[in-house]
This record gives C-alpha cells, structure tokens and sequence, in this order.
C-alpha cells in the first residue's frame, strides 16, 4: 500500500462527494446551496491539486490538469459570490445562484473525471 | 535536468499543503463564530471578509478588526490563530524561496533557457568548447566577420567575461562541461545549422572527448582540435578529426620558413594578421651557426626536429633530462638561467636561442643572462601566459611563441576565410622570389596595417549585378572587377590572390581572365578597396559604367529621353 495514493485517492474523492452535495438541489434555489460546502470543496481541491505537483507519470499530469480545471471553475464560482453579496449587494438571485451552481457543476465534471482516471489507474495496477 | 524541475515541485508541496490548511481553519473558525455589527446585532463574518482578514493577518501586515469591531469570542479565535497561520506563512513563504534560489533548480532554468536561444538560432554557427585565452580571441574574431558562435565553458567566471565582452554578434554562453554529450546536445551540436565544432580546452582529453563525440553525433560538420601532444593528434586524427592544431608543431614550421624563406613567412604573417594589426618588418633568423634551445618538452622537441632538418648545429639545455628525455646531440644539464650553464652550452658562440620552458619567468631570465654574455643574439620567446605581454614585449625579442595566439590565429583563419587557408598551402610550393614580389605589392597597397581580405563568390544573391551581365552573355573580365566605380582608368587598391573554379586553383590569376558564374576570388587590400568592390558586384549601373565606360540613365524618363536622342 502506498501512502501517497490513499491520501490522493481519499482527497479527490472527498472534493467529488463534497461538490456533488454542493450541485444537488435546485438549480436557481439559494437555499438548496450551502456556502459551507462551497468552502469546503475548495479547500479539498486545493489539497487534491498540490497533492499532484511534482508527479512525474503521464497519469500524474493528466490529473493535475484535471484538478486545476475543477480548481478554476470553483474560483469562478466563490468569485460570482463574492461580487453578488460584496460588491454589487444584487444578493442571491435565481439568476446568480444558478450561474454558480453550474460553474459547480462543471468543477464536478472535472472531478469525476479525475476520479475516473483514478479507477483506471488502479485497474491498471496489476500489483 | 528535468528532474530538478519536478523535484522542486514536489517539495513544493509540504509548505503549499500547510498553508492551505491553515488557512482554511482560521477562515472557517471566523465564519463560525457569531460576531456584532456596529449597533450590537448579532452578525456572522462571511468567507470573503474572513479571507481577507487572514490573509493580512497571517502576512503580520494586519489592517485592524474590521468590518466591525470583533467581540470578545472573535478576538479568542484570533489569538490563536495568529501564532499558526503566522509561523506557518513564514515557513512556507521561506520554504518556496529557498526552494527557486536552489543552485540546482537554477541551473536547470539556466540551461533551460539557454536550449531554448539555441534552438531559435537561424543563421549558421560554430560551436565553441573553452573560452580560455583561445576561445576569447577567436570568438572575437569570428564575430568581427559577422559570423556566429556558441560557446561551453566550464568555469562560470569566464562565461561570466563573456557576457561582458562588448561583441557585434551575441554569443549563447553556457557553464558546462564540455566532455558531456548532453550538454554539447543543449549547445546545438545536432542543429541543423551548427557548421564546426571548435575543441579549444585546455586538456587534452576533454578536446579529445569534444571531437569524438561530435563525430558521432554530427558526422558532416568540420571539427576542429587544439592538440598538444603527438599521441592524442593521432588518436583525433583516427577518427576523422577535420583539422588538429598542434601549437608547437605550428610554430616549429613557422620558424622554418623563416629559416629558408623570409618572404613566404612575411606573407603568411601579413596575410593572417588581425586586421588592425601593425605590419611587421621581415625577420632574418640566422642560418647557420650555434643555435641554444632550452627546455626540451614538447616545444623543444617539436622545435628541435625542425631546426636539425635545416642541418643546423644545436644545444639542448634542460633541466630534468631523465624526464624529458634527450636527443643524441651535444646537451646540457641545468635550467639555462644562470651564467654557468649557458657558457657550457657555448653560448658565446651561439647565433640563436630559444627559451623555451614552460615558465614564463625562466625564459625571461634565460633570455636576460643570455643577453649579458652574447648581445647579437637571435632570440626566440616561449609565452605562456597573455597577462606577461607587457614584460614580454619590454623584452623585444626576436619572435614570440604564444601557443593560444597561434592557435586562435590558424582556426580564424580556417573559419572566416577558409581560402586564405588553401591559398596559404598552395604558396607553400612557391619560391621566396614569388613571395617577396607579393609582399612588395602588399606593401604598396596598405599603409601601416594589415590588408582586409575578402572572398567573392560570383552567385546570384551576393554578385546580382556581374551574375546578371555574365547571363546576359557579355565579357566580364577580371579587370572590371577590380576597376574602381568611381574612375574607371584607375584600379581599385587590391589584389587577386587566388580564383577557384570547378576545384581548380590559379594562384594570382590574369587580369584579361574570363569570369563564370560560381567562381570564386580572393583578395587583399585597403578596407575601402572591398567597401566599393560591393558597388561594382551589386549595382548593374555601376558595372555597366566599367564595362561601357558611360553613364546609363537610370529612371524610365531619362531612357526614353536618351532613345529619341539617338532616334
């Protein structure tokens, strides 16, 4: 067992299951999308992303790319938040919530398919 | 080196890693904790604020409590957090420094960086290994005739000099060493446009190294090698090295030409000089009589050798001669800097000396004490270093053997005018008469400084104008070439050394001789000789003023003018 697959496996599958909670609900609803789990799923992409630097293999740099995107699309959202409730005070609207939860959702896309790549590799593995 | 990159980035990812989190506890507990706005309602930090706030505090920039005042529960929170996030920031901060001041991972973006030039150059270059005292002068050399070089060095300090160097062209320069194939690779040894490989190292095995591996990897190109020993010339010779340059054996020869013909050696002197170089007068080394040599190591030898070809009558001085090794001939024990030894070596007697150690300060001495006791010598100059010019040229001795400065003379001479080179071999075969005819002419030419010598190639893109006449079928003679475009009863200042067509060399060729297209000419003289040269090769105007002797009307006016004239 290599120590360094579970503690990647682990985070890239927590930063999938904590965006998922994120994307689940109604689209334009507000109430349906905790900021917390917003949070929390960036910080779990960050780890996944830093736990990629420096990984030599063509699998290790697929996934880097991967997370970077889920990482850009996050940032994305948490800055559409950010300028609704800060800058512009419009607050949450129908319209801004669904912008962020689709920018959600397109982290998640990013994430299952590091997740993807992730089974592929185990699979692979015939150690 | 692409490891160092990755490994970097690795490391990178304790410090990044700790910061991440750190972060994300001290902004989670401040969005946790219920705070007041500035009227007492209860008011809960949002993430962006929260951010902020712990992103100057964890800096220790720290801008205040804000938006609001924080209550009792908040500061709490603070306290602690400030001594985590602050000693974390401060080791991850110093940690990723440290980790881009990495001499290694430095390196790597050095030679990076300098791959990348490499691979953009489009012109064709020479590929220089070692800028000792060599490889300075003839990159200066090379880059004077607005030719390109690259050059290895394996001490930063001298790559550190070049860049100093205030040069026409800019030379890449990478810190490394030579004698690894992949750096001689980063310096674009297999580039399709690198035309030489230049091994001018000061050790014999890293030149040797340098040449074998560009043999192996770019068979085309002409590798060129600095060799000091018999032993690693033939070993580079086997191997199809295009050219060894063995400083002594060079210098030996030199030396007997001088002996037999003054005038050949004059004129290959002249020839090859460095283009603001002073003329110098012709030497008359003594032919006959006593000749001292000391120091018997790969100079004296090679000096040795060539100087008993000419039947002369010699004395070897040395001082370790159970090292060195002695010929049959009458020698001599000691170093040659006192009086002792010199007069057992009958030196009163003596016509020539050479001092010939490999220190420059002995032969200096030598050549003092020597002086002392036989004022008319010839005497000859082993320099080893360049930084003693200034006591060697107070010395005045007869001729001066500096291995780098012959060395860098012979491959300027092979890189920038390879038909100087093959002129120079040709006129090897001539008589000292031929030579001291030549050099008479030369003399009439220039002034006090060396001739400019300048190659012709009759093509398309460099002669349009003598291709296009040549086409057109009508006569172009030698002698219009070299007719001034100003005045065309006069003759420009210079003379035609040496025609090359279809591999066939005519030394001095007739001025009546026909030219072809892809001729090719060489010739000496004035720098404004070769300057109005261009005006004649280039300009159809110009050439059609020589060949016809008027002035064409050049716009479609004056044509049209001139042909209702003559109509």
């Amino acid at each position: 067992m290599n120590p360094e697959k579970v503690l990647f496996g682990f985070f890239i599958v927590l930063a999938l299951t904590l965006n998922f909670g994120f994307f689940v609900g109604d689209l334009d609803n507000p109430d349906h999308h905790h900021v917390y789990e917003l949070f929390a799923v960036i910080v779990v992409n960050l780890v996944a992303t830093v736990l990629k630097f420096g990984d030599r293999t063509q699998m290790g740099a697929v996934l880097l790319a991967t997370s970077l995107v889920a990482l850009l699309q996050l940032f994305a959202a948490a800055l559409v938040w950010t300028v609704a409730e800060q800058i512009t005070t419009i607050g949450l609207t129908p319209v801004v919530t669904a912008s962020i939860v689709s920018l959600s959702g397109g982290a998640m896309l990013a994430n299952v398919v590091s997740v993807v790549l992730l089974v592929i590799e185990t699979v692979m593995l015939r150690r | 080196m692409q490891n160092i990159i990755f490994l970097i980035f690795r490391r990178m990812r304790a410090p990044l890693l700790a910061l991440i989190l750190t972060y994300a506890i001290a902004v989670l507990g401040l969005v946790l904790i219920p705070g007041q706005d500035a009227d007492g309602n209860p008011w809960r930090m949002d993430f962006f604020h929260a951010f902020y706030f712990v992103s100057f505090m964890a800096s220790t920039i720290g801008f205040g409590e804000i938006p609001f005042e924080f209550t009792n529960a908040q500061r709490l929170w603070v306290t602690f957090s400030i001594f985590f996030t602050v000693v974390v920031w401060l080791y991850s901060i110093g940690t990723l420094l440290t980790l881009f001041q990495d001499p290694t991972f430095q390196r790597a973006l050095t030679e990076r960086r300098f791959t990348g030039q490499i691979k953009r150059i489009r012109e064709k270059f020479y590929l220089i290994c070692g800028y000792g005292e060599t490889g300075s002068a003839l990159i200066q050399a090379l880059t004077d005739r607005d030719q390109h070089a690259v050059a290895i060095d394996i001490l930063q300090d001298r790559v550190n000099l070049l860049k100093l160097e205030n040069l026409r062209q800019y030379v890449p320069a990478l810190c490394a060493d030579a004698r690894m194939p992949i750096h001689l690779m980063e310096a674009g040894l297999k580039h399709a446009l690198c035309s030489g490989v230049v091994a001018l190292t000061d050790s014999n095995d890293a030149n040797l190294k340098v040449a074998i591996t560009a043999k192996l990897l770019h068979p085309d190109i002409k590798v060129i090698c600095r060799a000091d020993s018999h032993d690693i010339e033939a070993n580079m010779a086997s191997f199809g090295t295009d050219y060894i340059i063995d400083p002594f054996d060079t210098f030996a020869v030199h030396l007997a030409t001088a002996l037999q013909a003054p005038c050949l050696n004059l004129l290959q002197e002249w020839l090859t000089g460095r283009e603001e170089s002073e003329l110098r007068d012709p030497i008359y080394p003594p032919s006959d009589g006593l000749w001292v040599i000391c120091g018997f190591g790969r100079f004296g030898k090679a000096v040795y050798d060539q100087l008993r070809k000419e039947g002369l009558e010699l004395v070897i001085v040395e001082a370790e001669p159970e090292k060195t090794g002695l010929p049959k001939e009458h020698c001599v024990a000691g170093r040659g800097t006192e009086a002792e030894t010199l007069q057992e070596a009958d030196i009163q007697r003596a016509v020539g000396l050479i001092a010939g150690t490999d220190h420059d300060a002995n032969n200096l001495s030598i050549i003092m004490t020597a002086r002392k006791l036989n004022p008319d010598l010839f005497v000859i100059m082993r320099q080893n270093r360049q930084d003693n010019d200034a006591i060697i040229e107070a010395l005045h001795a007869d001729m001066v053997m500096h291995p780098s400065a012959i060395v860098a003379n012979r491959i300027r001479v092979l890189l920038g005018t390879p038909m100087l080179h093959e002129f120079l071999q040709l006129v090897l075969y001539q008589d000292d008469e031929w030579a001291c005819e030549l050099v008479s002419r030369i003399a009439a030419l220039v002034t006090s400084h060396a001739p400019d010598i300048w190659e012709v190639e009759l093509s398309e893109e460099t002669t349009h104008a003598i291709c296009q006449s040549v086409l057109e079928g009508k006569a172009v003679r030698l002698r219009d070439v070299v007719t001034d475009p100003r005045n065309r009863s006069k003759l420009l200042q210079c003379i035609p050394l040496m025609m090359l067509r279809n591999n066939e060399r005519v030394l001095l060729p007739e001025m009546d001789e026909m030219l072809h297209q892809n001729d090719r000419i060489l010739f000496c003289g004035s720098h404004s000789a070769a300057n109005r040269m261009e005006w004649t090769l280039q300009n159809e105007h110009a050439l059609s003023y020589i060949l016809t002797g008027e002035a064409r009307p050049q716009g479609l006016l004056w044509r049209w003018l001139k042909r209702k004239e003559r109509a």
